[in-house]
């Protein structure tokens, strides 16, 4: 038997939905409020039925407008390099600073889009990030951490 | 009134001021134009530059982005038969054909004028609607908050997910679920953190925002293979003809605007409805209103099939803000970004408003003018040129928007735990997409998610724990009544359909 995506997405949000109800009951609230008419978990174990409510209406009740994609269509490479340059992204950002992880962010995301104009590339990241820094920093005062700038003196 | 319209003005005409909806309206313009990216993802983009802004300032930036963001997508439409945003989806049924004649430049010049006037005609009824609303709502107690917000949460899943109500409604949950991760307003009990100090003061709205929007519209792009400039390559060799509109095309406009502008605004003013709705039911009133020799040019490039939708959104826009700003509870997807914002401001808005922070309130209503006049004597003239932007390769532009994306929300927190949960967000986001599963009910529902707790707490509170609160007082009946009716509603068309 072939399960429809939308189906398959719904019965994890079913499972979702139980979890979050065994965790909203498991709240830790004041003992003098366990027994309130309005505590900490209530709005939660409400949520928590109401979702496993309409995911399983979802599972059990016939489809009328199916959702049809096709993933020849898909371009599943592109994806995931760039989630993987951007959690390598997310990862660096505190080590070597702003500045020099988001202009090789950029660097990198252009070229595995499949980008070649090497002059380009360069301009749209590095200058184009001392910009955007100066006008957050310079201009709108915005404070943007980067220890790595720091040290070499060139922010405050 | 008079004086509130003076401070209003006196506010949203500073040199700064101007400025600010002069570059929103231009930027928003210009992403609202690339097919894919809508109004929500170009107002997310401009959060984190608001930061460093006073609130009337910050609001009036994203005002006119909201404004240019249309505008954007009713030109994209027009030109390429990409509508930026669903709202300008109707505008492609005539524009597009107008531009295949070689009448693009008539063509956006009606769009623009039916949008000036559109909006122009709807932040009057706006002006006049706002502070008599504010006084209703007023009476208005926790339990009828509650009802509302449920309202509000089943009619934008009910109007803004074609068809498919369930989906939608999931997708409101989810949303709740995520505003419920943090501290406990009343008690602060932590409350799903899993132990992780990152998530004790909750999910920053901006994150949510930027995952299911700004990246994951990005992501998209990149997964679909779409190409948003495949088509700009065509605008590049294509004549754009004349802006002028002769004295009969006039005439047809004159007609249909002020038909459409109130339709639009009603329209807007109902929770959950918002400008497609709007335009199509303006494009479709308006194939009835005229004769049958105009009926017959439908869908050929007829002027008044172009600019009904066009004013109807754009009234739209301007008749989302009323629920927005005399009760605090969005009616739109954008309208919840722009409350989201506000919140970040410090400012609650709803009926208290009105009183207490009047240079806001008008400087919004005021700045619509101003927004309009921009579109109209900056825009339109320019739009040739700005039309080029749509020539930017997507190798530039998708790592752009992520690279705007990080930047909030590092802006934010300073630390990296915030930029996993965003891509980890933005990726689930991108996979419901995908599957149908729309993103404006979550943002909705994430937004109220702790007012509408605060509700229902004091209505249980009040009540003794009995949910007779939902059926005390009148209006929170008939505002029941109202959501049990569409619920009913898409039972019924469920069954209609299948039989």
């Amino acid at each position: 038997m072939r399960i429809s995506p939308t189906k398959f997405i719904s019965l994890l949000f079913l499972v979702l939905s139980v979890f979050y109800l065994y965790t909203a009951y498991n709240i830790q609230v004041f003992a003098f409020d366990e027994n309130a008419p309005f505590n900490a978990k209530t709005f939660p174990i409400y949520l928590g039925w109401v979702g496993i409510i309409l995911s399983s209406l979802k599972i059990i009740l016939p489809e009328k407008v199916t959702t049809e994609v096709n993933h020849k269509h898909l371009d599943y490479k592109s994806i995931i390099y760039l989630i993987i340059i951007s959690l390598i992204y997310a990862a660096l950002i505190l080590k070597i600073g702003y500045f020099i992880s988001t202009s090789l962010f950029l660097f990198a995301s252009y070229y595995f889009l499949g980008e070649r104009r090497w002059g380009l590339m360069f301009i749209l990241s590095f200058p184009f990030v001392a910009a955007f820094m100066y006008l957050l920093h310079g201009l709108l005062n915005i404070y943007l951490r980067d220890p790595f700038l720091k040290y070499i003196g060139v922010m405050g | 009134m008079i004086e509130g319209i003076l401070i209003g003005l006196s506010t949203a005409l500073s040199l700064t001021n101007i400025l600010m909806v002069m570059v929103g309206c231009f930027a928003g313009t210009i992403i609202g134009m690339l097919p894919g990216l809508g109004p929500m993802t170009a107002i997310a983009l401009m959060i984190p530059i608001t930061y460093g802004f006073d609130p009337s300032t910050g609001l009036i930036l994203m005002a006119g982005v909201y404004y240019g963001a249309v505008f954007g997508g009713s030109t994209s439409s027009i030109l390429l038969n990409a509508p930026g945003i669903p709202g300008t989806v109707a505008t492609a049924f005539d524009g597009y054909p107008m531009a295949q004649q070689g009448k693009a430049g008539k063509a956006l010049a009606i769009a623009a004028y039916s949008s000036f006037a559109g909006g122009t005609i709807s932040a009057i009824f706006l002006l006049v609607a706002a502070p008599s609303l504010s006084k209703v709502s007023l009476a208005f107690r926790s339990p009828d908050y509650f009802a509302l917000m449920i309202l509000g949460l089943t009619a934008i899943s009910a109007f803004s997910s074609k068809g498919q109500f369930l989906k939608a409604m999931m997708m409101v949950v989810l949303g709740l679920m995520l505003a419920t991760v943090g501290q406990d307003s009343l008690s602060d009990i932590t409350r799903f953190t899993f132990n992780n100090m990152n998530l004790t003061d909750g999910i920053s709205f901006v994150l949510i925002v930027m995952a299911t929007f700004a990246m994951s519209e990005a992501l998209t792009i990149i997964f679909r293979g779409k190409d948003p400039n495949r088509a700009a390559k065509q605008i590049s060799l294509t004549e754009l003809g004349s802006i002028k509109v002769n004295k009969e095309e006039t005439i047809k406009m004159a007609k249909t605007i002020p038909r459409s502008s109130i339709l639009g605004f009603l329209i807007g003013v109902l929770p959950g409805a918002g400008a497609t709705i709007a335009s199509f039911l303006a494009y479709g009133m308006e194939r009835n209103y005229v004769n049958e020799e105009e009926k017959q040019k439908f869908g050929k490039g007829s002027v008044h099939g172009l600019s009904a939708p066009e004013t109807a959104n754009n009234a739209a826009c301007s008749g989302s803000f009323v629920p927005l700003l005399t009760l605090g509870i969005p009616g739109s997807g954008t309208t919840a970004v722009m409350l989201g914002a506000l919140l970040g401001f410090g400012i609650q808005p709803g009926p208290r408003l009105y009183q207490t922070n009047p240079e806001i309130f008008w400087s919004v209503i005021m700045s619509m003018y101003i927004g309009m006049v921009v579109l109209l004597i900056l825009n339109l003239p320019l739009i040739p040129y700005i039309a080029r932007i749509l020539a930017v390769p997507r190798n530039y532009l998708i790592p752009l928007i992520l690279f705007f994306s990080v930047t909030g929300i590092y802006l934010m927190s300073f630390n990296n735990f915030d930029i996993f949960l965003m891509i980890g967000i933005a990726v689930v986001a991108t996979f419901l997409r995908l599957y149908d599963f729309p993103m404006p009910p979550l943002i909705l529902a994430f937004v109220l998610g702790g007012l509408m707790e605060e509700t229902l707490r004091r209505s249980l509170l009040i009540s003794d724990g009995s949910p007779n609160f939902l059926w005390d007082r009148p209006i929170t009946l008939i505002i029941l009544l109202i959501t049990i009716t569409i619920v009913g509603w898409q039972i019924f068309s469920t069954f209609r359909k299948k039989s």
